[in-house]
């Protein structure tokens, strides 16, 4: 079972590191009995096929786009998890209902707004995107756990006469490091993978274009051209593989807590 | 006396045009260009644009994609669009020329000049409402059947006249328990465009070109019968297992690019293969030792009614500007140009729009004669798809490949875009 | 350079930026009569989510259900006619149908196979490696996922070297086994392209189970196997039922998922030889068509698709909250 789930994987790995002309003319399987190899494929994406600007593009869509909706969220978080006021179960509530919107029902509107702003094709405006699109979620996720932290421990810090500002920074953030990062895994790789929000914000322009835009723009317009393509799909998969890789723990608990976001 | 005056007028015209603008510019910084091309094509392309960045310094960022009608839709109602693009089709230049977004190009490039060195049609397909905003950077012809010269001859096979000889033809081949024809559709989001080209062929050799130009126009219905015709003489070839080279799915699984190349396999997978001009570039890259003229060859595809004998159907790339930049300037001015437009034509798989191309300059006897072809044309047609509203072009596309696997859904099929033209054709 | 000044001035700036707004507000709310304090803090602290919220989701929501009565260029009102229009589409209605196709079977194989994994994998000693692997594709975007797919489902004509993985394995295990182009037979398309979906989502399902299989209390598995039950009996009447909460979990995501899909249908076959899914369908009426008004008429029909979902998540969260 394992291995038929590996088998596709591996095909792309191989492929990608086979001469044009052998993954033409033959399957990549074949490689055991014919072990050619070669980094040409690589050479040629990275070089010809602006893969490379667009690993840099993706890199800078996702760090502030990542880093941005943590502490915004980890804010409502704290408000709807330690203070009591009138409406926090129907502010929470309305969150857990965001979580289930499909992004298409926003995409007219919003692109309307980036256009009239100036901001459609420019970073930032897939920044403010992607904050929005993940808060519910990070909102939820944050809100449940730092119910969970000690009470105690943060009534002593008011006893102290720090304003909420201080026990938020020194005792809440660094107790909440495991949800944070959680909640950082998953969201990297939401938008680090992301097609649409980048293909209808952003757009295909070279000098701004994400890795998955250019890789669906190279199976458009290179069809059969195997070697390229496998090569491009492997360059968009090893910065998520790394993150895969070495924080598993991390990624799991992320994608299981993000198991109702839509 | 007149006559020496308006000579002499002319020669200090044509001297002007030829004339360097001052000091070539050291303009810099950057121009983005989005268009279709990808693999040989982009290589063709970038090889015109060297001597271009070169002089002036500008980087070209180059975008490519099949999905050019979406993504640059998109890209234009995010405010984002790209300084140059080049179009497929006079269509999509006047949607977006008429909604604003198109630079007028009349006070970009040189008029007088470029009355000079462009057939009038192609300047007139440039032109919206008396304004210029495109300009063809290359050419193609339309409607030739591609053939193995060798293996055709050698099995007794003679180029058809008529449409009914060609079917004669392929029921021989087929009946000598050979593939008469590769087709291929495949072509990302764009697939169906090669069938909108037989369609478009079949019916302005049986039809004549007032019923082609009524069609694209959309006075015509999808529902009528020339149209309808058009469609059933493309189903005699694709409809029929035997005659399409791994039958209704190999006709929709393959790649338009890499279609014709079973004629050269041996036994030879097919015998014919429909495709503009540009498919030979794609026949040389992947086998370099033929010879075009000798081991390959094409013929006009034949005609279903005489009388429409010599019409043909040619296409063509358009440049528009976006945003109104120096350098988008300076490329679109470059790449009107003779100078420019011979760099692809010598590497072949291009026809140049520009008169001041010399036949020549075309690197073997099927590029040229395909050029005398199109500079010669009694009657020539543009590519009806790419002259109609994308929302169309888009559902043809689609309605092709839809019909190869039922074809004997075309009435719900022609009805249905017939219901779209309506809606787009307002 | 200038874009990773940007970045940097980004990650780091805009956190800051949060930051010294929360500490800017404090101060201000000290400067207010204690009881007003007390009920402005906490909107203080929602404030930036919530304004980012009510700007990128709720405002655009509201936005898209008034287009959806508008025309094509968003200016007049046309009442229900691109609900009509869509109805009628045929276009549409294959989309529907495979829309359908994607939910019962990614939503139901990836439950069904999920569980059955997580219950085979409590019985090896390899586990963590083997749901490590079976994890794996949910690191991957499906743009690579669907390039990874279009190239195991490649066709080449009989008689060729099949480059395709199935196609391969076909005609070298079964005798006069003729190659498909399996992208472009309808309505079995669509049913590989869910194939992918399965392959990226089942390694999910699956660590959610086996997380939940732990907390199934031993002492009642082994009652009802002193009882004389056997394993599947166990299995699907004591087991199970205890995990209905978690596999609620586990579908609503699927049916959100499958009802959402574009990237894969985008990628590998955009929604031709009979393939369209609704996402992929709005794309289009928005993109290609330009008809605003249908394209938002479509996205509201996607949120409609989802209220049910919607509705089970609510109805949880106040089940949760009301403990």
């Amino acid at each position: 079972m394992c291995v038929l789930w590996l088998v596709p994987a591996v095909g792309l790995l191989v492929s990608s590191f086979r001469p044009a002309r052998a993954v033409a003319a033959t399957g990549w399987w074949t490689v055991w009995a014919d072990p050619q190899l070669t980094l040409e494929n690589y050479r040629a994406v990275l070089q010809t096929q602006h893969l490379a600007t667009s690993f840099a593009n993706s890199l800078v869509v996702t760090v502030p786009a990542t880093a941005i909706p943590l502490l915004v969220a980890a804010f409502g978080a704290y408000a709807l998890a330690w203070m009591d006021f009138p409406g926090r179960r129907a502010v929470a509530a309305a969150l857990v209902a965001l979580l289930a919107v499909p992004l298409q029902t926003t995409l007219v509107p919003v692109l309307r707004l980036f256009t009239g702003t100036g901001l459609a094709g420019t970073f930032p405006a897939v920044w403010l995107a992607h904050t929005a699109y993940g808060l519910p979620f990070a909102v939820y996720l944050l809100r449940n756990f730092f119910a969970t932290l000690p009470r105690d421990v943060l009534e002593s810090a008011s006893l102290d006469g720090a304003s909420p500002p201080v026990p938020f920074f020194r005792l809440i953030l660094p107790m909440s490091a495991p949800a944070l990062a959680s909640l950082a895994v998953f969201q990297f790789l939401w938008v680090w993978n992301d097609l649409l929000v980048a293909l209808v914000y952003l757009g295909g322009r070279p000098s701004v274009a994400p890795v998955t835009v250019t890789v669906s723009n190279l199976v458009n317009s290179l069809g059969g051209g195997w070697h390229l393509l496998t090569a491009a799909a492997f360059v968009s998969m090893a910065l998520p593989l790394v993150v895969f890789v070495g924080l598993q723990g991390a990624f799991i608990r992320g994608v299981l807590a993000g198991a109702v976001k839509g | 006396m007149w006559r020496i005056a308006s000579v002499t007028a002319a020669v200090a015209l044509a001297l002007a045009a030829c004339a360097p603008r001052g000091q070539p510019e050291r303009l810099g910084g950057t121009v983005s260009v989005l268009a279709v091309w990808g693999g040989e094509e982009l290589e063709s392309f970038r090889a015109m644009l060297q001597p271009f960045e070169e002089r002036t310094g500008v980087t070209v960022e180059y975008e490519g994609t099949r999905d050019l009608n979406a993504v640059l839709t998109t890209r234009v109602q995010a405010g984002n669009p790209p300084d140059v693009a080049v179009l497929p089709g006079p269509g999509q230049l006047a949607e977006f020329a008429r909604q604003g977004h198109l630079v007028p190009l009349d006070d970009v490039v040189d008029a007088e000049r470029m009355r000079q060195e462009y057939a009038q049609t192609w300047l007139d397909l440039g032109t919206v409402d008396g304004r210029l905003y495109g300009v063809f950077v290359k050419t193609s012809l339309k409607g030739l059947v591609w053939y193995n010269r060798p293996a055709f001859e050698a099995a007794g096979y003679t180029v058809p006249q008529t449409w009914d000889d060609l079917m004669r033809l392929t029921e021989r081949i087929a009946a000598d328990g050979r593939t008469p024809w590769c087709v291929g559709l495949e072509s990302g989001s764009a697939s169906g465009w090669p069938a909108t080209d037989w369609i478009e062929v079949l019916l302005l050799k049986a039809a004549g070109p007032e019923v082609y130009d009524r069609w694209y126009r959309h006075e015509i219905s999808w529902e009528d019968s020339a149209v309808r015709q058009a469609w059933e003489r493309f189903a005699q070839v694709v409809g029929e297992p035997r005659y399409v080279y791994g039958g209704r799915q190999g006709v929709l699984a393959t790649n338009f690019a890499q279609a014709a190349f079973p004629l050269f396999s041996d036994p030879p997978g097919c015998y014919l293969h429909h495709q503009a001009t540009f498919i030979q570039d794609f026949i040389q890259q992947q086998f370099p030792n033929l010879r075009p003229g000798e081991d390959f060859d094409f013929f006009p595809f034949p005609a279903v009614d005489a009388r429409y004998q010599n019409a043909v159907v040619a296409a063509g790339d358009l440049v528009g500007v976006f945003r109104d930049t120096p350098q988008a300037r300076a490329l679109v001015r470059y790449l009107a140009s003779a100078e420019a437009q011979a760099v692809w034509v010598r590497r072949g798989g291009a026809l140049s729009p520009n008169r001041q191309v010399s036949l020549d300059g075309y690197p073997d006897p099927l590029n040229r004669r395909a050029a005398e072809v199109l500079r010669s044309a009694e009657v020539a047609r543009f590519d009806a798809s790419d002259l109609m509203p994308e929302a169309v072009n888009s559902a043809f596309w689609r309605a092709t490949l839809d019909f190869v696997q039922e074809p004997r859904r075309l009435g719900a099929l022609l009805a249905r875009l017939e219901r779209v033209a309506r809606e787009a054709y307002r | 350079m200038e874009r990773w000044l940007l970045v940097g001035l980004a990650a780091a700036g805009a956190p800051a930026v949060c930051a010294a707004y929360v500490v800017a507000a404090e101060a201000g709310l000290r400067r207010m009569p204690p009881r007003w304090r007390q009920a402005a803090r906490p909107w203080v602290w929602l404030l930036p989510a919530a304004a980012l919220l009510g700007v990128f989701l709720v405002y655009p929501t509201l936005g898209t259900l008034v287009y959806s009565f508008r025309d094509a260029s968003g200016e007049r009102w046309v009442g229900l006619q691109n609900y009509l229009q869509l109805l009628s589409d045929r276009e549409v209605q294959v989309a529907v149908r495979n829309n359908l196709i994607w939910l019962a079977g990614l939503a139901g194989v990836v439950v069904l196979l999920g569980f059955v994994l997580a219950v085979l994998l409590e019985r090896v000693p390899y586990a963590p490696v083997a749901k490590a692997i079976l994890f794996l594709p949910m690191a991957l975007s499906f743009t690579a996922a669907a390039v990874i797919w279009r190239f195991v489902y490649e066709y080449r004509p009989a008689g060729t070297a099949q480059v395709g993985l199935l196609n391969a394995l076909l005609t070298h295990t079964l005798p006069g086994f003729q190659p498909r182009a399996w992208l472009v037979h309808a309505p079995g398309n669509t049913l590989l392209l869910v194939a992918a979906g399965v392959w990226v989502w089942t390694g999910f399902a699956t660590v959610v189970f086996s997380a939940a299989l732990k907390t199934v209390p031993q002492e009642v598995v082994e009652a009802a196997r002193v009882d004389g039950a056997g394993e599947l009996r166990v299995l699907w009447n004591v087991v199970a039922p205890l995990l209905a909460p978690v596999t609620a979990v586990v579908a609503t995501t699927m049916v959100i998922t499958s009802l959402k899909v574009f990237d894969l249908v985008y990628v590998m076959t955009n929604g031709n030889y009979g393939t369209e899914v609704l996402a992929n369908r709005m794309y289009k009426e928005l993109f290609n068509v330009r008809h605003l008004g249908r394209a938002s008429a479509l996205a509201v029909v996607l949120l409609l698709c989802t209220l049910p979902a919607m509705a089970a998540n609510l109805r949880r969260f106040l089940g949760e909250a009301g403990r």
